[in-house]
């Protein structure tokens, strides 16, 4: 018998849901700050004293509950970054950086993109953007409550 | 006490882009048949199954292990699927394990699928599993979460994008002679160093593939394994440790673990060690298959293994220490630089350690091998195992 070649069938398919992801209370408090007065808060563990950002309603190290509430630097140190060149479907047309920055008062770091850098040429981006590099908070002047309300940007 | 536990069958398909041959459960089945004919037994000596299956998202298709039920002749036994992000392969083969071990079955099928070829970008979908509030919003992936830990591992210990490189280099190379690997060309340092940069440190060629593929173990107690073959893999020692959720904790001024190094595999290591009575890795592990989808992890591994010291794993690297000809070969395979169908490369970690310490590596065989480890890591980078296979009891 011939062998015959058979042509492969793929069904398309795509999927499309929709969510709203309750922040919860602790988170809500936590990003309403930033939209009405532009201020970081982070959660203290009244443990271990700890502070946490992102805020959380238990510290799970000391596993009890949380509710201490601090205001939190608006400069921080850089602890991890990444330069991205490459594009991903969903997320921002690259190139573009984004750091971990621990704020002053803060025990955590919290990652958020990394604006006013050229990063077109690595090796000197890379000068500035770096482990142990200080950072300012810049806040968007239209907040809508997001961690996207605000960026870093690099100082000195 | 735990009952002695051996790999009695192994069936991996080839590792590829695409497979529109085949849907998902069809590639499933071949890897169970396979493994059938490698423990020559028949499905119905199979007692119960575990699906190793990470996010179905990368599948498309909700709650994927359902379709499979046929696919690993589950009807009337005992099924569960095991989902551990990275890890799941890992993770699925120590639930196997415990099966045994328990003394609740003789025989158990541990089998699993990746599909990604069905989907064009694996980032949008991994960049799902992250908080919506804080990390999702920036663009997080597994890409970049490595690349974190790349970046802290340079600014502690000096590592350099070079010595990742290298690491690259030899996977590529061991991948040639392997032949279900995804990737099967040589790459050089300057290759590696010169391709695009995606999330900086990490190139293009630091990168693993989009891997479709099926990888099957059956596992088997002591005394069904001594009437179906004379040279089994013994599972020694197994670990699992986790890690906390949200990477920012892990950068910390006063350590207590740190995003750069993996001191969960560390520990679940030296679980994993105590069981099978290593205290000497570096000297009693003959060879390694270990979980590294991006070239900087693979250091960061050696390290928590016990190879080489804190931090010296480029240096080690650098030295040849884990090639094919050096001290401590790590992932003849190729490992997941070259292959990362993910819902199983932690299995097949496993299945590839099983083949070198029974001598049934064909060409990428270590001489002599009789004690590897397998190890796999998931989520971002939280769920860390570790599995010690040897040829002897
Ligand atoms: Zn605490």
């Amino acid at each position: 018998m011939m062998k015959e070649k058979r042509e492969l069938v793929s069904v398309p398919g795509k999927w499309d849901i929709s969510f709203n992801y309750a922040a919860g209370k602790t988170v809500s408090h936590f990003l309403a700050q930033i939209r009405d007065n532009g201020r970081i808060l982070g959660m203290k563990c009244a443990k271990c004293h700890r502070v946490m950002v992102p805020p959380r309603s238990f510290c799970e190290r000391c596993f009890v509950p949380a509710e201490d509430w601090v205001e939190l630097g608006d400069e921080g140190v850089v602890e991890a970054f990444t330069i991205v060149h490459d594009v991903f479907e969903g997320s921002p047309p690259p190139p573009y950086a984004i750091a971990y920055v621990k704020l002053d008062g803060a025990d955590t770091a919290l990652a958020n993109f990394v604006d006013g850098l050229d990063l077109s040429d690595i090796s000197e981006a890379t000068q500035r953007l770096k482990i142990g590099a200080r950072v300012k908070v810049e806040f968007a002047s239209r907040r809508e409550g997001r961690i996207t309300d605000f960026k870093y940007r690099i100082i000195g | 006490m735990a009952r002695n536990v051996a790999i009695v069958g192994i069936g991996q398909t080839n590792y590829t882009t695409l497979r529109n041959d085949v849907t998902y459960p069809e590639l499933v089945f071949e890897a169970v048949t396979k493994a059938l004919s490698d423990a020559s037994m028949s499905i119905d000596e199979i007692e119960a199954v575990v699906f190793s299956l990470a996010p179905t998202s990368l599948v498309g298709v909700d709650a994927m292990e359902r379709w499979c039920i046929d696919a690993v002749g589950a009807k009337g036994k005992p099924f569960m699927r095991v989902n551990t992000g990275g890890a799941t392969g890992g993770s699925a083969a120590q639930a196997g394990y415990f099966h045994i071990a328990s003394a609740f079955f003789d025989t158990v099928l541990v089998v699993g699928a990746e599909k990604q070829g069905d989907t064009p970008d694996t980032q949008l979908i991994l960049n799902q599993i992250w908080d919506p509030r804080f990390e999702r919003a920036v663009a997080l992936n597994a890409i970049n979460m490595s690349s974190f830990q790349a970046v802290r591992h340079m600014h502690k210990y000096g590592t350099t994008e070079q010595q990742m490189a290298m690491v690259s280099v030899r996977d590529h190379k061991n991948a040639l002679n392997n032949p279900h690997a995804h990737i099967r060309q040589a790459v050089s340092l300057e290759d590696v160093l010169a391709s695009r940069v995606v999330c900086w440190p990490l190139k293009l060629l630091d990168c693993c593939p989009r891997s479709s593929g099926a990888c099957a173990v059956i596992m088997a107690s002591e005394g069904r394994t001594r009437k179906l073959m004379q040279r089994p893999a013994w599972i020694k020692g197994i670990g699992a440790t986790t890690n906390t959720y949200y990477m920012g904790d892990k950068m910390e001024t006063e350590m207590f673990n740190d995003h750069g190094d993996w001191d969960e595999l560390a520990l679940a290591a030296e679980h994993a060690y105590r069981m099978a009575g290593i205290s000497n890795p570096a000297k009693q592990i003959d060879v390694a298959e270990i979980y590294g989808p991006f070239s900087c992890l693979e250091i960061a591994a050696v390290e928590a293994l016990g190879f080489c010291p804190k931090g010296q794993g480029g240096k080690f690297e650098e030295q040849g220490f884990f090639n094919m000809t050096g001290e401590l070969p790590v992932n003849p395979s190729g490992g997941a630089l070259c292959s990362n169908p993910i819902a199983v490369t932690g299995l097949v970690r496993v299945a590839e350690a099983a083949l070198q310490v029974t001598g049934r590596a064909e060409g990428r065989q270590v001489n002599g091998a009789k004690t590897a480890v397998a190890t796999a890591i998931g989520g971002s980078l939280q769920f860390h195992t570790a599995m010690v296979i040897s040829a002897n009891l």
